[in-house]
């Protein structure tokens, strides 16, 4: 048990074994595209790191991901995904260049995934859009195990939603409702698990592109024992 | 109360059976003879499961409060701390008063273990009650109950059973005002602003630079405001949901909770690896 680092941050050893690092992740299928959702927090022990991270990184033009885990493990990993997603698309002559499909960049991710289980510590959901198949999302958790789903969480905030995902999941929903929903899902995460937090960064995907969105704290649902938020106007030099 | 034992033996006739002539029921008398102040006399200060063999005391904290921010002013003193006690790294009570009220002139915050500063809590009241019924009009000043925290953690420390807190204490009376801090080990100061907690490295350097003992009571209260909003940005186990109370000549009070303003719509927020090719 390693009473160094847990003691000098004040937090009791068995508390700190977290193995799905702080975040709260998901991504669900809409009628059209995908839905990408993310908090914005990195923690080390309790100290915010970095209050406004970007945890959903782009492989292709078509196709993003959402990392959780190491931060180290989930770079490289998408590094190499990346590299190898070019150059095959380069290689079978792809008429596309920038795009590929989505379920070649899951099947890449979960290959380095599982062939380095043991090394890893990576949580990864792949999302995107292609003609081919259309919107899709897939979850590739610890242990490297690959999953197409309607819907999928991730991180540590995850545990605290997934019964309400299940219950208010319907499919076929429109982008708004869709974004909604997962805006929704991760506020709730955001207020019970103190690992996720900061803003919630959406990225929707469909034929046409890809968006990004940033939703500060004054813009989530209101929360369960809580006081409304208040934007702070002044600027401090 | 220990039920006093009657006697019905025939040669020391009806009543109570004096000292010296039931050592089982002596024993129990003698227990509660000895003072022991620092336990409270309804818990009797022993588990009632115990098993045989070496015990390892140190506990580990479960339920916890995070940073407490406390500075004097020129009217008296203030501590400031959120409403929240975390389970590990899920924030669970969001309503929980972490300022108490300990007598008419003293304040008392607390971070780490919910339940260990539920216990000193009692321990304190325990005292007030002892100084109400003395009804001479004197209570307990805020820097002899600092005294008695102060010896309180320290022999617990000394058991390898600490209370797993670090306490903030403050208070007004005759004309001193008294801000100061005890530890789970013992350690123990005063000084005109203190933090206990996460607030030491984030909100200190803050009162460092901008305290001084006679702000007025609005730019104390704003410089609080600050230094909780750095410890909230910064603090994972912090939520934006506050409690202020102060300590004057005139009385004490513990506000109603309150949320500070937070700045989320920076620019440079939106895209953060816009201009970083592969960053994160």
């Amino acid at each position: 048990m390693d009473y160094g680092v847990p003691a000098a941050l004040g937090v009791a050893p068995e508390l700190m074994e977290e193995v799905s690092t702080g975040t709260t992740i998901m991504a669900c299928v809409y009628d059209g595209g995908v839905v990408l959702g993310a908090d914005s927090r990195t923690s080390t022990g309790n100290y915010v790191a970095n209050r406004a991270s970007d945890k959903i990184t782009q492989v292709m033009d078509n196709v993003w991901m959402c990392r959780s885990g190491s931060a180290a493990d989930t770079q490289n990993v998408c590094a190499f995904v990346k590299n190898a997603v070019e150059e095959h698309g380069i290689m079978s002559g792809s008429d596309e260049p920038g795009m590929a499909d989505v379920k070649l960049v899951a099947n890449v991710t979960m290959q380095i995934a599982y062939r380095n289980k043991d090394r890893l510590s990576a949580g990864m959901i792949i999302a995107g859009w292609d003609r081919r198949a259309g919107p899709q999302v897939f979850g590739i958790p610890l242990g490297g195990s690959l999953e197409k789903c309607d819907f999928t969480l991730g991180g540590s905030g995850s545990a605290y939603i997934t019964g309400f995902c299940d219950d208010t999941w319907k499919p076929g929903m429109s982008r708004e409702e869709a974004e909604a929903w997962i805006r929704r899902a991760i506020s709730i995460a955001i207020s019970r698990d103190a690992s996720s937090g900061g803003v919630i960064r959406l990225v929707t995907i469909h034929e046409k592109g890809a968006e990004k969105q940033m939703f500060e704290p004054a813009q989530h649902p209101l929360a369960y024992d809580e006081l409304p938020v208040i934007r702070r106007e002044e600027v401090v030099a | 109360m220990i039920p006093t034992r009657v006697s019905h033996n025939p040669i020391i006739g009806p009543g109570v059976v004096p000292f010296g002539v039931d050592p089982a029921y002596d024993a129990q008398y003698k227990l509660n003879q000895a003072p022991r102040s620092h336990v409270a006399s309804h818990g009797q200060g022993k588990p009632f499961t115990v098993e045989p063999g070496p015990h390892q005391r140190t506990q580990y904290p479960y339920v916890t409060g995070t940073t407490v921010l406390g500075c004097k002013y020129k009217d008296g003193v203030m501590i400031a701390c959120d409403t929240l006690c975390c389970y590990g790294s899920t924030k669970r009570y969001k309503s929980v008063e972490r300022i108490k009220k300990v007598n008419s002139s003293t304040i008392i915050s607390f971070t780490g273990e919910l339940s260990d500063f539920h216990y000193i809590v009692s321990l304190l009241e325990e005292l007030d009650t002892t100084d109400y019924c003395e009804d001479d009009g004197s209570e307990l000043a805020p820097w002899e109950i600092h005294s008695y925290l102060c010896r309180v953690m320290y022999n617990r420390r000394n058991k390898f059973d600490p209370l797993w807190n670090s306490l903030v204490v403050a208070g007004v009376k005759h004309g001193r005002t008294f801000l100061g801090t005890v530890g789970m080990i013992g350690q123990h100061y005063e000084d005109s602003h203190l933090a206990a907690g996460f607030g030491n490295h984030m909100a200190r350097p803050l009162f460092r630079e901008k305290h001084t003992d006679d702000m007025s009571e609005e730019d104390a209260r704003k410089l609080m405001e600050d230094c909780l909003r750095a410890c909230l940005m910064r603090d994972k186990t912090m939520m934006n949901k506050f409690q202020i109370a102060k300590v004057t000549a005139g009385g004490l009070e513990i506000s109603e909770p309150f949320q500070v303003p937070m700045n989320w719509g920076y620019e440079k927020f939106k895209d953060p690896t816009k201009h970083a090719v592969g960053a994160w």
